[in-house]
């Protein structure tokens, strides 16, 4: 069974984050970049260990993204996966790269497409749900465990405090969440293995994107914390009423 | 159990002179240290302990002979690699590099450089994936910084040779399987050999109640009339050039990992005093404690810069024994400094086994005698720019 496993750029949590050209780009330099921690943590190493348990298929890796994104994919590489396909565009919007994932898909003999739950740099969860209605596929999110049963998956989904067993007929595309798996690290042999692994550079399908960044703007600096003296409870009455506005 | 919170710190953006797969690799060690390491070794360090379950990841992230030809079961990677996991290592504690360090430079390097095909067939593969640990027997007792004058020696008897004698400050001794030592045959001549656990008259009594290199263990090599046999000999190499060489290799490899100790005490105390409060504000808006600060990431950087420049020497076989004692030097006594500072900014917290700089702070006062001493370096130095010796 082959798996494609999703993987996504994003800046390291530690990155200072600024804007350029008028608030209008995302101020890339200096940025170190990670595999989003959903997709390498929990799509990927589950898509291994699915590869491991069945002792059969290929575990191949797809992120839009330009010959720079070569660093985050070989880091995937040396994790274990099979080999990796890049299409050579800049993620323009989720609709633009779920599309570039889809036409990709289309053309391979996948049962499983695997992507992280939300990236850590717009937060969209988006990509997932667009990739599987443009496949025509089931679609289950968020995943916190996967098991796949001859032509079947088998899913644990916890949603509002609830855990939803599911199932769904593959073809299909999952979003993993926590619980999925475990973090692996490369180990050195990974890393070696890694620099011979194949690379397919596909240039981008043609599609529109449908979003476009107006502008961005730093969220409002959190103000300090106010201590209330215990016996002055009207203050904090007050405070919660007038100031938080949450009472 | 401890909660690693380590930044990497890279103000001169160093980071551009090194490959992706530099990147990786350290990434990759400071993942398996940030999981594996700090949160146990505080507990080890304090019960003199060496975490020997950790000998398994160290050869799955490659610190077992980094730089050896894959065909022996190394990794094959550049100087800078082995640097940078050295580095990562020593970030999480010195005694951990020191066994990397010893089963890499000083007992794989040797044999790799100075074996036989079969003695390299036979011991390289074990000692990259762990199955077997190393020791480097020269010091002794009466002989640390002057090797030449080392009494062990050997006794040619036909099949084999008699060894006797005894090695001091040994790392990895009290479980080592194999030792490369190195000892004077009947005509003064220095030799290099692997001697075996399990040879008769041959013993490894640990050394105990050290305030330093806890999570390291630390013994001598003791032979009593024992039977080499001469197939275990290194067939060429002969003279203090055959351990000094291994030196060389293992001081580079330090001259990274002090960068490594430097940085998390740095980091740790940058951390702290922007979050401590004294007089209603973070201690670190205080000038003296800013003067520390920045005094700390100023030589980090210098040394970043030297250490990087070496390796990229290194790589070109063209590094000198005397560049490499200067980066040693410079680096370890550059780290050692730091986290006295860095306790102080701690205050009496500093002291404690809550955060890693009192263990760094008393593991580098090892690390910077060990591998040649922070003064017979400088002589090093003095006598590379001088063309005169102050030692011989």
């Amino acid at each position: 069974m082959n798996i494609l496993v999703c993987i996504s750029k994003v800046p390291d949590t530690t990155s200072k984050i600024a804007f350029t050209d008028n608030n209008t780009r995302f101020d890339s330099s200096n940025v170190q970049y990670i595999v989003n921690p959903s997709d390498e943590w929990y799509a990927l190493v589950r898509a291994l260990e699915l590869k491991e348990q069945l002792g059969t298929g290929k575990v191949s890796i797809i992120t839009v993204g330009l010959a720079e994104d070569d660093a985050i994919i070989r880091k995937a590489l040396a994790i274990g996966a099979d080999d990796a396909i890049r299409i050579n565009a800049l993620p323009a919007d989720s609709f633009f790269v779920a599309s570039q994932i889809a036409e990709y898909a289309k053309t391979q003999d996948y049962k499983l497409v695997l992507t992280g739950k939300e990236t850590i740099d717009y937060n969209n969860a988006e990509v997932g749900g667009m990739v599987a209605e443009l496949l025509g596929w089931e679609f289950i999110t968020p995943a916190n465990k996967l098991d796949v049963e001859s032509d079947k998956v088998r899913v644990e989904s916890e949603l509002g405090g609830e855990i939803l067993v599911l199932e769904a007929p593959m073809p299909v595309v999952i979003s993993a969440a926590k619980g999925m798996a475990d973090q692996r690290i490369p180990n050195m042999r990974g890393i070696m293995a890694a620099r011979t692994k194949p690379i397919t550079v596909v240039e981008p399908f043609n599609v529109a994107p449908l979003v476009a960044i107006q502008k961005f703007e730093m969220p409002p600096a959190k103000a300090g914390v106010k201590l209330v003296d215990p016996e002055n409870m009207e203050e904090l009455v007050r405070l919660l009423h007038d100031e938080a506005k949450v009472i | 159990m401890h909660t690693d919170k380590y930044q990497h710190h890279d103000y001169y953006l160093m980071d551009e002179l090194l490959t992706d797969e530099h990147k990786l690799i350290r990434e990759t060690v400071r993942s398996w240290v940030k999981k594996e390491l700090s949160p146990i070794i505080e507990d080890y360090a304090q019960r003199a302990e060496f975490p020997k379950q950790l000998v398994n990841g160290l050869a799955d992230i490659g610190a077992f002979g980094p730089y050896i030809p894959t065909d022996y079961g190394g990794q094959g990677l550049d100087q800078i690699s082995y640097g940078i996991i050295m580095q990562e290592l020593e970030r999480g504690d010195s005694g951990i590099r020191s066994t990397a360090s010893v089963q890499s430079s000083l007992v794989m390097y040797p044999i790799y450089t100075f074996g036989s095909e079969e003695q390299r067939q036979k011991y390289l593969p074990k000692l990259a994936t762990g199955e077997w640990i190393g020791s480097f027997g020269l010091t002794e007792p009466s002989h640390g910084s002057d090797p030449g004058s080392m009494v062990t020696h050997i006794k040619d008897m036909g099949d084999y040779v008699l060894l006797n004698g005894a090695k001091m400050w040994i790392s990895n001794a009290p479980f080592c399987n194999l030792a490369v030592v190195w000892a004077k045959d009947e005509n003064g001549v220095i030799r290099g050999m692997v001697v075996e656990r399990g040879m008769e008259g041959f013993s490894t009594p640990e050394t105990h109640n050290k305030w330093s290199l806890r999570a390291s263990a630390t013994g001598e090599l003791v032979f009593d009339n024992v039977k080499v046999p001469k197939e275990n000999l290194f067939p060429d190499i002969r003279g203090l050039k055959g351990p000094l060489s291994c030196l060389n290799s293992a001081r580079y490899g330090i001259a990274w990992g002090a960068i490594g100790a430097a940085l998390d005490c740095y980091d740790t105390a940058l951390r702290y005093a922007k979050e401590r409060i004294q007089f209603n504000k973070p201690l670190a808006s205080f000038q003296l404690q800013q003067k520390k600060l920045a005094e700390m990431i100023t030589e980090i950087t210098k040394a970043q810069l030297l250490t990087w420049r070496l390796g990229v020497l290194k790589n070109e076989n063209r590094a000198t024994p005397a560049q490499i004692s200067m980066a040693k030097r410079n680096n370890v006594a550059m780290a050692l400094h730091i986290a006295r500072e860095a306790r102080q900014i701690l205050g009496a917290m500093g002291i404690t086994g809550e955060y890693s700089i009192m263990r760094h702070s008393m593991n580098l006062e090892s690390v910077v005698t060990y591998e040649g001493t922070h003064d017979i370096h400088l002589l090093i130095t003095g006598m590379d720019i001088t063309g005169i010796s102050a030692f011989q």
